[in-house]
């Protein structure tokens, strides 16, 4: 339900036909992960967005504050692409965003770095979900591409049963509806 | 929410008896004691399904119910698929192109209609009487839309009902199931000839009407080069009816192979704009004048690419909803339309625009013409042409299914897979 739905207090008509048993749900369960995966972007940018002193601090990186909340920004925009109907677009910046938090993470995984289990841990979380992203990102991708089908030829698909040229302007000569009113 | 908590058991619906179109019924229904139908419903974004819902009963006078024979997926189904369209509730059943049988008649018919008659039924709802209707502005008559006092905020003033087409045209329940309520029945309708197919005639009911009239409001004359926007089923109409209005030169411009074939077929000149820039070949096959006269058959949901960049800060804008819909369509056509040309808009809007060029609009002259289709206003004369083998619009269909295959064949138009134009569902 979109926004305008809630303010204008919309209802049904009690006679208006009513569901009695629904049939499956549409969407595919990658569909759905993708979904999951879009509000966990957007969830995860911001916390990046607000609190990147704090992440800075954990991982033992002061003064990357700036990075972490530019990633917070790339979060955000590749959750709102993965919830829309463009989502495979999200997906895959998804895993390219993964590949990034990575070579930053293994950057931090430095032996001079007071913080390095932290990273650790924080590296094996994002493997985890490079893994899920990139096999949501393939599944998606699979079910809503065109695929690799030749596109039909259409071009004998005229629609003038008389052909083209017996009707070409005929309608100069025959309109019987008004042209307009307005 | 779960579906069966919504009903109230108390009150039955219609019984057995008194809605004379006995059939089976699952033990399901038969609890609620009332009869059930499948219809396509919507349940969210991307969520259609195929549901068992109530029959719909005749509740005005002015009512028929249509025993649903064909029925088909518009492309402006497709913005509620993408709930990009302000009030749809979940529940709500889908659908505005459907034609069928008369199965049941209102005592305020008055014999327009008979138990038994075939009719296509328009996507707008007409009653006839009002002073819209009166001067055929149909897609803006006065009394249909039963949420006037919502639209009358939105709009400034209210518009036609609509079927299947959210609260603020109606929330008069669509066609994408067993059966419809057809209110003000008496006048919105088409009656087919007996010997014409459903194919032949389904599409009277919106893209052929719909087509032709964003042609006729390009007023073409014999020299005119007319270029369309978007080759999907309202553009495919749209060729054909330029080339039947006697234009010299129609353009077609679209990105998916199959799509442009068709247009090749109808006579149109093809434009893939990922291959090349329609400004330049525009200019090119009119001399350097530009179309004489625009048509927009692809509406808010332009293609997104970024050879193209103003369609990336569109969706970008309309996904942080500071925008409704993608309009790099027009900002096209304004740009590219020779001076005191028209711009002729059939495409759906819904909301709110950005970044339109009204400078280059206003100091070219350009005129403006859009809106809903007066479906009622072309019919008899479009029948006509049918009829006589002017034109057969069921070259335009590529898919047909049944009702259950609805959702999926959602997905497959949407995603414009398996060379998919037009989908024809028989419930
Ligand atoms: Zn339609
Ligand atoms: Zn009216």
């Amino acid at each position: 339900m979109n926004m305008l739905s809630k303010f204008g207090n919309l209802s049904r008509r009690p006679s208006d036909p009513k569901v009695v048993k629904s049939g499956p749900k549409a969407l595919a369960p990658s569909d759905m992960v993708a979904r999951k995966l879009g509000w966990f972007s957007i969830a995860l940018g911001m916390v990046e967005l607000i609190a990147s002193e704090r992440i800075a601090r954990a991982l033992g990186i002061p003064g990357k504050e700036g990075v972490i909340r530019a990633y917070g920004a790339r979060e955000l925009s590749s959750g709102i692409l993965s919830l829309s109907a463009d989502r495979q677009s999200g997906l895959w910046s998804r895993v390219a965003g993964d590949g990034l938090d990575i070579g930053t993470l293994l950057w931090a995984f430095r032996h001079d770095n007071p913080k390095r289990d932290n990273v650790g841990l924080a590296l094996v979380l994002v493997a985890g979900v490079t893994l899920i992203d990139l096999l949501t990102a393939q599944k998606v991708s699979a079910r809503h591409a065109r695929g690799r089908r030749q596109p039909q030829d259409f071009s004998n698909r005229s629609g003038f049963p008389r052909g083209l040229e017996a009707v070409r302007g005929l309608a100069r000569k025959d309109m019987s509806s008004p042209a307009s009113q307005n | 929410m779960d579906a069966a908590s919504r009903l109230d058991p108390g009150k039955p619906i219609h019984s057995l008896k008194e809605s004379g179109r006995a059939r089976s019924h699952d033990a399901a229904n038969q609890a609620y004691g009332r009869l059930s139908m499948r219809a396509l419903v919507w349940h969210g974004t991307e969520d259609i399904r195929c549901d068992e819902v109530t029959d719909p009963e005749i509740e005005d006078p002015r009512d028929v119910i249509v025993k649903v024979t064909s029925c088909a997926i518009c492309g402006s189904d497709l913005h509620l698929y993408h709930n990009l369209i302000p009030a749809i509730l979940p529940g709500d059943i889908m659908g505005h192109e459907m034609m069928g049988e008369v199965v049941e008649v209102g005592s305020g018919v008055n014999g327009a209609l008979r138990k038994g008659d075939r009719i296509v039924v328009p996507f707008t709802i007409i009653c006839g009487e009002c002073d819209q209707c009166k001067r055929k502005n149909f897609s803006v008559c006065e009394r249909t839309n039963r949420n006037k006092n919502i639209a009358d905020k939105a709009f400034g003033h209210t518009t036609a009902g609509l079927f299947g087409y959210t609260h603020l045209t109606g929330g008069y329940p669509g066609g994408q199931a067993e059966y419809v309520r057809v209110p003000f029945a008496d006048a919105t309708h088409i009656k087919v000839p007996v010997g014409l197919s459903d194919e032949r005639v389904l599409f009277l009911g919106d893209i052929l009407p719909t087509g032709w009239q964003a042609a006729v409001q390009c007023e073409i004359e014999p020299s005119d080069t007319v270029a369309i926007w978007g080759c999907g089923p309202v553009g495919q109409m749209a060729i054909r009816s330029a080339i039947l209005l006697g234009a010299k030169q129609v353009v077609g411009i679209d990105c998916l192979p199959e799509r442009l074939s068709m247009a090749g077929a109808g006579g149109a000149i093809t434009i893939n704009f990922l291959e090349e820039s329609v400004v330049e070949r525009l200019n090119e096959l009119t001399g350097g004048n530009g179309p004489d006269k625009c048509v927009d058959a692809i509406g808010m949901e332009s293609h997104v690419s970024f050879r193209q960049p103003d369609t990336v800060y569109d969706r970008a804008k309309q996904m942080m909803l500071m925008e409704s819909d993608r309009p790099h369509v027009l900002r096209e056509m304004i740009y590219v339309c020779r001076p005191a040309g028209v711009i002729s808009i059939a495409g759906v809007y819904s909301g709110l625009v950005d970044k339109i060029p009204m400078g280059q609009a206003m100091n070219k002259g350009l005129t403006f013409r859009m809106g809903q289709t007066h479906v009622n206003r072309w019919t008899d004369d479009l029948m006509r042409r049918i009829e006589e083998g002017q034109i057969d619009p069921s070259f335009v269909i590529t898919h047909t299914a049944g009702l259950e295959q609805g959702p999926e064949m959602y997905k497959i138009f949407r995603d414009k897979q398996d060379s998919c134009v037009k989908v024809v569902l028989k419930p």
